[in-house]
């Protein structure tokens, strides 16, 4: 019989954590090993979505919501009068488990409020990721978060069962930081996110060598950051998660718009709603750096230091470089294809494989999936010349025609259409 | 107009298109046995499947394009959409004439209406992995049962093999009214005439559940309802992802 606290542990403890927005359960591929439960797959699987849209999964739970700090921006900061809960590890691998044998999950993901110190909180989780695996003989995805400060045996125990590790940065910039949470610092959240990449990569180098070293979080590392609850700017954020990924190889960086949990503090900015097309932008830039080969200063620089929050990085990187299009179908390499608004990378990759038996018109694209009513201005093709294009209609042009749909001349055209003196009469 | 059919299975298929070439007969169209009344007046030719014949083909498509191509054929074929088969014929018949491996050319109209069918069943079948709910039993294994929209399960069970290999489990397609049972070391076909579920749901009757499964299911439900953040709702993202006809087997959309 499983108990009333439970019940309302798992609503207080899903709660609380429902603010940190990764679940992948991506990047390891493992097979089942005889007599345990589970697998995990290198794409991932989602078993739900949240109202909000939001794919669930993993069980993405707090150990404890109890936390020493007072963060100003954390639903669980130490001042704020709020229902606590805290789980034992034996709950979390119990329920876990539970979960997974109905298949509603991929996984767990384990979080946690600090209980005491750093220290005493990562054993706890480690207590619970362990029982897990050993008690539960459990071979599914692991997504463990790292408590800033806590030792670094502790990690390299943490990065034994669980197959990601990540360490929120949650505010970009070390001066906000303090003023937000004036006891954490920068030095303690960079450090562990240093040791996690290279103990992943000196892990990598061992396996090579000897067969038999334990992987050690096989799924890489990931983070998050606040968006909107300072004042950085977009070029800020772009350039440090640019250095994440390449500097410290994170599989991810999650962007979460910041959503007013503690409205009476007053170092808080005031939101009518959580800035949701921002963090959209941010992601669709994300995505530009991790698989389309663009660098952070294309999309984001001294001139342009945020992203229109009107019209996707890629169309923006197009009208500031109109010089580079149109772009011709049937020779541009693959990466010029991947700059042309419209095109991505399955219909990338669909026409340089299709290209090479034949050539391609317009309708070849579009049954590809390229976007036209996008591409159309960046593109010739066969019977598409140039006519249409960028160069002969002009930036400003296109833009208004991406923005609202009809050429700018319909604005002054309108009045014409508006003579229901003359009209009117007639339908009566 | 001429007409061939064969018995809907992918041998009988294959051996179609392989006695279409010996009897050098270009059909408009191809039928499945109990697909047919369409064609009332028109000729009609069965064609008994033969697996050696149905091999040859299999093994052609694989030599002239490649292991995965056959593959997607395959998917295809289990798609049980009406046009498949035509649309499979199609494109043997180009492959044939083609000097070159037509499987990367989609400015071929077959090519292509292929690769379009294959990413719904690859959807499908996917929606399948994330959308399977087990309910426990009072005999310690686990039942689930949905309707797919194309005939993905097959295609799909060796995940479930391999990742519940250490529990015992049914999954029913009660559309089609087959599934899978696995005793934890193999997997094989089953069918029932007198499942006790209820057809609406996927629910077993209550007398065969784990005295914790409804709890169970409480608890999930609880957890799906404390994640949603409510200054980000969002319905039309919300449908999109999770499509209405899988809610009725969902257990966190169900009371």
């Amino acid at each position: 019989m499983i108990s009333e606290k439970i019940f309302e542990k798992l609503k207080i403890l899903a709660e609380s954590a429902r603010y940190d927005v990764s679940c992948a359960s991506s990047g390891t591929q493992r097979s089942n090993k005889p007599g345990s439960t589970g697998n995990a797959s290198a794409w991932g699987i989602c078993h739900s979505f949240t109202e909000d849209g939001r794919c669930i999964s993993l069980m993405k739970v707090m150990l404890s919501n109890n936390c020493v700090y007072d963060c100003a921006y954390c639903i669980n900061r130490r001042s704020n009068d709020h229902p606590r809960a805290t789980f034992t590890p034996a709950e979390i691998s119990d329920l876990t488990i539970g979960f997974y044998r109905r298949n509603y999950i991929e996984g767990l993901f384990l979080s946690s409020g600090v209980i005491r110190n750093p220290d005493y909180t990562t054993e706890q989780m480690i207590t619970a990721v362990k029982d897990l695996r050993v008690r539960h003989r459990y071979n599914g995805y692991i997504h463990m978060k790292v408590i800033p400060g806590c030792g670094q045996e502790l990690i390299m125990e943490a990065g034994k069962w669980a197959d990601r590790l990540s360490v929120n940065m949650e505010i970009p910039t070390e001066n906000n930081l303090r003023y937000l949470a004036p006891e954490k610092n920068y030095e303690s959240i960079l450090k562990p996110i240093r040791m996690i990449t290279e103990k992943i990569q000196e892990n990598k180098e061992d396996r090579r060598k000897f067969k038999k070293v334990e992987k050690f979080a096989p799924a890489g590392q990931s983070t998050q950051l606040i968006i909107g609850a300072t004042g950085d700017n977009d070029r800020t954020i772009l350039s440090l998660a640019g250095k994440l990924y390449t500097q410290r190889k994170l599989k991810r960086v999650y962007y979460s718009g910041f959503i007013p949990v503690n409205d009476y503090d007053k170092r808080l900015p005031v939101l009518n709603s959580p800035p949701l097309q921002r963090e959209h932008r941010l992601y669709q830039a994300d995505w530009l750096l991790r698989f389309y080969g663009f660098n952070v200063d294309e999309i984001v620089n001294d001139r342009y230091p945020d992203l229109d929050l009107s019209l996707d990085p890629k169309v923006t990187y197009a009208f500031r470089n109109p010089g580079l299009f149109p772009v011709d179908i049937n020779k541009a390499d693959y990466y010029m294809l991947l700059r042309v608004p419209g095109i991505g990378t399955r219909s990338a990759d669909l026409i340089v494989t299709s290209r090479r038996h034949n050539h391609l018109n317009t309708e070849h694209l579009r049954k590809m999936g390229v976007v036209m009513k996008r591409a159309q201005y960046f593109i010739t093709c066969r019977e598409l010349g140039a006519l249409k294009s960028i160069q002969e209609l002009k930036p400003e042009f296109v833009k208004q025609l991406l923005l609202t749909g009809q050429k700018p001349s319909d604005a002054i055209q309108l009045p014409l259409f508006q003579l229901p003196d003359m009209i009117n009469p007639v339908i009566r | 107009m001429t007409v061939l059919s064969y018995d809907n299975s992918f041998d009988g298929f294959l051996t179609l298109v392989f006695e279409s070439y010996r009897l050098k007969i270009l059909p408009d169209a191809i039928v499945g046995t109990g697909n047919n009344q369409a064609f009332l007046f028109s000729e009609q030719l069965f064609i008994d499947a033969e697996e050696e014949k149905a091999d040859r083909v299999w093994r052609k498509i694989i030599e002239k394009t490649s292991k995965d191509n056959a593959d997607r054929i395959y998917r295809v074929f289990m798609s049980e959409v009406p046009d498949a088969p035509m649309m499979i014929f199609e494109f043997i018949r180009l492959m044939n004439q083609k000097q070159y491996n037509i499987e990367t050319d989609y400015t071929l109209p077959p090519v292509m209406a292929i690769n379009r069918l294959h990413r719904k069943v690859a959807r499908e079948a996917d929606r399948i992995r994330m959308f399977t709910r087990f309910q426990k039993t009072a005999e310690n294994s686990y039942f689930a049962s949905f309707s797919p929209q194309y005939n993905v399960l097959p295609l799909i069970i060796h995940h479930f093999s391999d990742r519940f290999a250490d529990q015992e489990w049914i999954i029913y397609d009660l559309k089609r009214n087959f599934g899978f049972y696995s005793d934890k070391k193999e997997t094989v076909r089953i069918s029932f005439s007198d499942l006790p579920v209820n057809p609406v749901n996927g629910q077993l009757y209550d007398s065969y559940h784990d005295p914790d499964e409804k709890q169970f299911q409480k608890l999930w439900r609880k957890y799906y309802d404390s994640i949603t953040i409510e200054q980000r709702k969002n319905y039309k993202l919300h449908r999109q992802m999770l499509p209405k006809r899988f809610w009725r087997y969902l257990t966190e959309k169900n009371t």
